[in-house]
């Protein structure tokens, strides 16, 4: 059992939260997600003889991760609600950051000051609104925003995960980026100006 | 002079990775004098942010649930 390949239980229980937050983001329910993730603890425990390079400890768990949730999509007869990461066709759409910029490289429209975004972290109303922005992400972009800043997998994590090359990677989170700040800008710090507007009026 | 598309991509790729001290620099200077790239850059911490809390957020209205 004390073999040196041997995975120690803390080097494995420090990829916890992530694995935890990938399953959650697909289950949609905090006991699967743990359940998922328990089971992928055993089996990689169970396995870790085979396991070589801990450089890639976590894309490994995440790929075990990826098959027990499988197992629990096969096993319920309930209909997938959540896109499943894995089911993501590519949607390359190479026209649309030219929206955002003018040929010269200046903004089009561009950034408006934003008053008071920590208030609106407080207001049920924005997480509403962040949600249908999140959700308006072309598949394939939500995917690669998500597992980087929702799940925190690394940047050359979700490289991995999605296939994506190092230039393709930059791309799409920029345009992620782009896309999530206007949409936020046009649905809620623009529209909570012109509210407060009237209600001074 | 890098371009406000430039400075945008740099600005995401410093969320991202450690950019070079040159490259640091020259968002430091754009963003003097650039108010929209300056929002653009508080305005994707922010996005980061929003998107924590997004993620804790779900995890305690689930949490409720079962």
């Amino acid at each position: 059992m004390n073999t040196s390949n041997q995975l120690s239980e803390a080097l494995l229980a420090e990829h916890r939260p992530v694995m935890f937050r990938y399953a959650l983001l697909q289950l949609k329910d905090t006991e699967l997600a743990d359940d998922a993730v328990q089971e992928t603890l055993l089996a990689a425990w169970q396995a870790s003889a085979n396991f070589e390079g801990k450089a890639g400890l976590r894309t490994w768990l995440i790929g075990i991760l990826k098959h027990k949730i499988a197992d629990h999509w096969r096993r319920s007869a309930r209909e997938v609600v959540t896109a499943e990461f894995d089911q993501i066709d590519n949607d390359e759409d190479e026209s649309d950051e030219d929206a955002f910029f003018m040929s010269n490289g200046h903004w089009n429209g561009g950034p408006t000051t934003w008053n008071d975004p920590e208030a609106a972290l407080k207001q049920q109303e924005f997480w509403a609104i962040y949600e249908t922005c999140q959700n308006n992400l072309p598949p394939k972009m939500a995917k690669v925003f998500m597992l980087r800043e929702l799940v925190g997998l690394e940047a050359e994590e979700v490289c991995r995960e999605t296939s994506l090359s190092d230039a393709n990677y930059w791309v799409t989170m920029h345009r992620a980026r782009l896309r999530l700040r206007e949409c936020l800008e046009i649905r809620w710090f623009n529209q909570s100006k012109t509210k407060k507007e009237h209600r001074h009026a | 002079m890098r371009s406000c598309r430039d400075i945008t991509a740099l600005v995401s790729q410093g969320l991202d990775m450690k950019l070079s001290l040159g490259e640091r620099l020259a968002i430091g200077v754009h963003v003097m004098m650039c108010s929209r790239c300056r929002n653009f850059q508080s305005q994707t911490q922010f996005i980061r942010k929003a998107a924590h809390r997004y993620t804790e957020q779900l995890q305690q209205q689930l949490d409720k649930k079962s």
